[in-house]
Parts: structure tokens; sequence; C-alpha cells
């Protein structure tokens, strides 16, 4: 077989990657930097203000254009996404931008619509920030939804500054979805390395059956084992009864619908990524070098840290790393078991895809874990001497 | 064998597109709504009912969000007909041209429906409360409204809110002592909105988030909470169903209707009309309060409804004039800012 040959059976692979994952990535995160609602409702409006700079005096001929701009946007429907995005950065806008349209349209002739009539609308339509906010969506590309990720937005002069404290959000997710998916890394290493270590001493027949224990959690749905979790932890839920039973506690523990939840859940629910990749090394590593290091009089603890664990450290970071990956995009645990503050990056990617419909902002948080991730794996991967990607 | 595979490629594309426009032509009539006790109610009242008309109606449910709606329209082919939307979704999906416009003529006339409830791209649905909730077992002295609910020394113990901006601010101001019909003003100014998160911080300590609207009466059952805002049907369900003797408080309860539309570019606009003809009609309306208490919007339909269920409808006189309407504009200019402070407030202790 020829080096073509070869490559042509991985054809349809690629294909198939290159059609329905890299194509809709790369279209999907553009979305974050596009702006092509405001061109395509108000290009009048936005002609005329090419030479505006904010802080000069408005050229009056912005208004009719606007007028005319409103009119053709609202019957060709192209009106509400462009007020939508408007109203993102000049709060209230939409609906004035949508009763000035229908006002336009059912004005008598001859009505002028100078800034008099947009201020009789609403004061915000005739106002510079309005038109600044339009100026800045002109697109082809912006940097708002980026700004906005990271808490950060452009004020009437163009200068990018911070939001207002009230509304910063984004910085703290990202920080609380990293330290999630941190701990729960931790908890899982901490939790499945004894758990893979006992599974290469055991007879094969015991290992069998304990390897049925692990994997039967990680075939069962996502779901049904996050649901399982609210019924053990809920506040009169099987565990609060039995310790309250055996009179270890006399006040019921809030164990869900925060932190705690959240970190239970998750960790169960992962569990079997840490455990699966660290069988797959410990495995391998051969019996007597551990006997060897204890005849040479190491006790067993010195013999595990210096010969055991340096040959398991590439599992721990393959394991750990498959662990935190996951857990950064997880959305539907904390949704369900976390409290108001634990809902970590995935879950406003949610909320602005499929209830509020901002895809660029979704986009830009989108992009924002997507290039932490990346980032951290290539720490990670420097760390481990280019070991990282190794599974076993 | 390149263009082997390339044939068999075009072969499967042109097979699924083919099918999936036969199955477009040939499948049933379908009607999205809320899911849980509520649309278990609905098969009874409507969609069995109008099923025996004729015309083979489907049901399936949702969680709401315009997001979906947009993806709906946008993706085309949409097997959705008929939606139950809130009150904002209507506003900017109708402004977005996501739904048909509707000729109300054949929905059976302006008259036939409540003022208020008819709109250019749907028509009401239902219309229910956000209620103060509390169980009589527990409680013994009836908290007298908003402002109980925010004196943690008069009644102490957990509360419960929906976790989201909407209705909880209406709520602080009014407890704060703003009156009802004043709240959106007041909201509409930064101070406003300033003076509502005072408000709500001063009981932060005590409250625990909702999300979905079974979860209130589990609280209150659970013991979980003293008192939480709720939907009232849910209320009375829990009581009917359960036993349970919840009470609900009326007074200064913001109050907004669901509408049902007709998905943009359906093949099957002229049976979804008739569907929403028939959903309108008085004397199916008339049976729905039976299962979930909610009140309905076809004028005739109250006389109809079984007296015994009037002291919790929203719909009553009694009580409707102690409501609010909820205010769909503000919510929509405002919405995606008062979200993130909110999720700002919620997030940090």
């Amino acid at each position: 077989m020829s080096t073509r040959q070869r490559f042509s059976l991985l054809l349809p692979l690629s294909g198939f990657l290159l059609v329905f994952f890299v194509a809709p990535l790369v279209w999907l995160l553009s979305l974050a930097v596009r702006e092509a609602e405001v061109p395509r409702a108000l290009p009048r409006t936005l002609a005329v203000l090419q030479t505006w700079q904010p802080g000069q005096a408005l050229p009056p001929k912005v208004f009719p254009d606007l007028a005319q701009d409103l009119v053709e946007a609202r019957a060709a429907s192209t009106l509400a996404d462009a007020a939508r995005r408007l109203n993102y950065e000049v709060g209230g806008v939409r609906s004035s931008l949508m009763r000035a349209a229908r006002e336009v349209g059912s004005a008598v002739p001859d009505t002028v619509f100078g800034a008099e009539f947009f201020n009789a609308v609403d004061p915000a339509l005739a106002s510079p920030e309005f038109f600044a906010a339009v100026q800045r969506a002109r697109g082809p590309v912006s940097s708002y939804y980026l700004l906005a990720a990271f808490d950060l937005a452009r004020n009437a002069k163009g200068e990018i500054e911070r939001v207002s404290e009230a509304n910063r959000i984004y910085i703290d997710v990202l920080m609380r979805t990293l330290g999630i998916s941190l701990s729960v890394t931790l908890l899982c290493l901490l939790l499945g390395f004894p758990v893979a270590m006992l599974l290469t001493q055991v007879t094969a027949k015991t290992a069998d059956w304990l390897m049925i224990l692990v994997l039967l959690p990680f075939w069962t749905s996502l779901l049904v084992r996050t649901a399982a979790w609210v019924v053990v932890l809920q506040r009169e839920g099987m565990v609060n009864t039995l310790l309250m039973h055996l009179g270890v506690i006399s006040e019921p523990l809030t164990l869900i619908y925060n932190r705690t939840g959240v970190l239970i859940a998750m960790t169960h629910v992962l569990l079997p990524f840490m455990i699966l990749p660290l069988y797959g090394v410990l495995k391998g590593i051969p019996p007597h070098y551990m006997r060897a290091a204890t005849s040479l009089g190491a006790p067993p603890v010195v013999a595990f840290f210096r010969v055991y664990l340096p040959m398991a450290a590439p599992a721990i970071m393959a394991g750990s790393l498959m662990v935190f990956i996951l857990a950064m995009g997880y959305y539907i645990t904390p949704a369900l078991v976390g409290g108001g503050s634990d809902q970590m990056l995935s879950y406003f990617v949610a909320t602005y895809t499929t209830d509020t419909g901002n895809w660029g902002l979704a986009s830009a948080l989108g992009l924002m874990m997507l290039v932490t991730t990346l980032a951290l794996y290539a720490v990670a991967h420097k760390l481990s001497g280019g070991r990282a990607l190794s599974m076993g | 064998m390149k263009k082997q595979v390339w044939a068999t490629v075009a072969g499967a594309v042109a097979l699924a597109c083919l099918s999936s426009q036969a199955m477009a032509q040939s499948r049933d009539l379908n009607i999205v709504s809320w899911g849980g006790a509520y649309q278990d109610g609905q098969k009874e009242v409507f969609f069995k009912p109008f099923n025996a008309t004729g015309i083979k109606l489907t049901d399936e449910a949702w969680d709401g969000g315009l997001g979906v709606l947009r993806t709906k329209i946008k993706g085309g082919n949409s097997t959705w007909d008929v939606v139950q939307v809130e009150a904002d979704e209507l506003e900017v999906g109708c402004d977005e041209g996501l739904y048909e416009k509707l000729d109300v003529n054949k929905i059976g006339g302006a008259a036939r429906y409540l003022p208020g409830t008819v709109h250019a791209c749907g028509v009401g649905a239902i219309i229910y409360n956000l209620v103060l909730a509390y169980d009589g077992d527990k409680l013994k002295a009836a908290p007298n409204g908003w402002t109980d609910f925010f004196d943690t020394k008069k009644i102490a113990g957990k509360r419960s809110i929906r976790n989201g901006a909407k209705w909880n601010l209406e709520v602080a101001l009014i407890a704060d002592g703003v009156s009802a019909k004043d709240v959106y003003k007041v909201l509409r100014t930064p101070e406003g909105v300033e003076r509502a998160f005072k408000k709500l911080d001063t009981i932060k300590g005590d409250l625990v988030f909702w999300k979905s609207g079974a979860q209130p009466p589990q609280m209150l059952a659970a013991g979980d909470v003293v008192m939480t805002t709720a939907y009232n049907g849910r209320i009375t369900a829990a009581n009917e169903k359960d036993k349970k003797n919840f009470k609900m408080v009326w007074k200064d309860t913001p109050y907004t209707m669901d509408s049902w539309v007709i998905m943009k570019g359906t093949p099957l606009k002229a049976n979804a009309e008739k569907l929403v003809e028939f959903l309108g009609r008085p004397e199916n309306q008339a049976k729905l309060p039976k299962y979930v208490r909610y009140g309905v919007t076809a004028v005739a339909a109250t006389p109809l409804i079984d007296k015994s269920l009037m002291g919790e409808l929203p719909t009553n006189p009694e009580i409707h004039k102690q409501a609010f309407a909820e205010d769909v504009k503000f919510w929509i200019d405002n919405g995606d800012k008062l979200a993130e402070r909110w999720t700002k407030w919620a997030g940090t202790k």
C-alpha cells in the first residue's frame, strides 16, 4: 500500500470531522466576534455615522436615515435582532426602537423625523451614547462579546473599562469553574488511586468483579446518577435520616443545593474516568520493582514514593487531565445539585443559547473556556515532559 | 473507490432529505406545552377531544426559552405547530417573525376573549399568579403579605424564591412600601433597582432558590422553608393530590399570561388554526380549572366554571383586583442586565 492509499483510508474520517466538527466549531466561535444584526438593519444610519466621532455633535441627517432604516428593517424582520443587540449596551432601547419603527410607519405624511421626533419616543434614541453603540456594532467584527466575557465594556468614548461592580460575573464564574474542577480532580485522585492499585493486586477474578463495580455506574446515565444523589442528600434524605437516627447529628446537614452536593455528585460521576486510565498504567508496573526496593532496604512508604509513584506519574497526569477537562464542561450536575453560587461556565452558555438567544456571548464564553482548557493542557503537557497525551 | 464513496454519501443525503420532506407532509399536528400535571389536564380537556374531531394531534413538552424557538425556525423543518409561550416570548418572538400572524376571526373572533388577551401573534391560554404560599398546618399566624415575607423577626425561618430577578424585584419593592401600581415606575430608575436589591439583602441569609415550578410545594412539604413564592396552580394541586393544607396570599401578587402561538411556516397552518380555535372555546376552557387552577381567557368560560373552584382562580374578580400585571416590556428591555446583576447577587454570600 502506498502512503497515498493509506491516507485515502483516513479520508472518510477526516471529511466527517471537518464537516461535522471543525467547520461548525469555527463557525460557532466566530459568532463571538461577528456583528451582523446592526449593519443588516441600519445601513443608512451607519453610512452617515462613518465620519462621526463620539464627542462631536450628531450629524442632523442621521435621524431621517434612522427613520427610513427602521421602517425597512421592520418590514424585512431584521429590526428585532438589531434592537436586541443594541439593548445589550443601551438598556431599554429594544422596545423604544420597535416603538419608534411603528410610529415612523404610521406617521402622517411630511412628518419631520428629526431629533425631536426620536426624543419624544425615548430620549435615549436621540442620545450620543445610543449612536456610539450603533457605531461600535457596525461590524463586520467587534470585540463586544469577548470583552463582555471578561467583564469589560467600551464606554461612550470607546475606551475599555470594567463593567459596574454589580454586573461583573464571568471572571468569578471562570475561577469558580476552575476551582470546582480542580477540587473534583483531587478528590477523584484521592479516591481512585487506591482503587486502581487494589485492582492490580487482587486475583484476576476479584479484579473482574471490582471492575464491574467501577463500570456499572460508568454505564448508567449521568442524569440518573445525579438524580439519585438528590434523593440521597436532600434534607430528609437517606444520609440525614441515617445520621440523625444514629444520633451523630441533631439537625439535618445541608448536603445539597450547595458546593458540597456539587463536589460529591461530580466526583462520583467522574471517578471511573480517573480509575480506568490509572488501572491501565498501574497494571503494567511489574510488582517485583517494589519487592526489589524493599529487599534493598527501603521502607514501604519510601518504596512507594520513590519507585512506584514515579512510574505511576504519567497515569496520574492522564487521569487527572481527563477528569479535569471533563469537569470544566459540566453543566447538568451543578444545575441539579448546586445552588446559585455553584453554577459553572457551561450553565451560562446554555442559558444564553436556549433562553435568551445571545449566541454572541455564549460563543465568547465557550471560547474563553476552550482557551483556558487548552492553555492548562499545554502547561500539563510541558510539565509532564510531553507525556500528558499518553493514556497508558 | 472514491467515486463510490461519494455516490453512497450523495444517495444517503438525498434519501434523508426525501424522507424528512415526506415526513413533514404526512406528519400529525403537534402541540407543545409545559408538561407535568398541567399538560396532563390539557390532554384530558383539549387534546383528546380535539383528536376525536378527526385531526390527529400529538403533544410534546418544553421548558420555554426564546433561543429554542429561534433555533426551530432558523433550522427549518420544525415539527412544532402550536406552542404555549410566556408573555415575553410572545412579544419578542412576534417582533422577530417566529410566529404566524393570527387572524382573530379564524379563532372565534376578538369578542370571545377577555380584553388584552388577543395579540397580533397569539391568544391567551392561561392566566396565573405568583403567590405567597405557606403551610397552614405549620404556620398558624397567616402572613399578611410581602411585608411579612421580608420580616424575619416576625416569622423566623427560611423562605424560597425563584432564582431570577423577575418578580422578586417587584415584591421586594412592595415589601419596602412601594404600591403595586408604582412598582415598575420605581423599577425603571436605577435607584429603584438598588432599592429592590437592598431589600432582598435584608433576608438573603434566609433565602433558598427554586428553579422549576414543581419545587416550591416540595420545599414547603419537606419543611425546608416556612414561606415561598409559587405558581398558584401548583399549590392547589399539592393540596388536592397530597392532601396538604397549603395556603396562599393573593394580595399584591404579580400575574401573567401564557399564550398560544402558531409557529411560522408550518405546513399545517389551517389545522393549527382549527386547534387554536378549539382551545379557545369557552365550553372547553371551562373544564381546565378542575385539573389546574389557572384562569382561562374566554369571556363565556367563567360562568361555566364550577363555583367551588372559583375561590382559588386567578380570574376570580375578588382575586384579580388584588393582583398586578407583570410589565412584559420592562423585562424585555431590562431582563439581560438584571439577569447578570441577579447572578452576581445570588452568587455572592
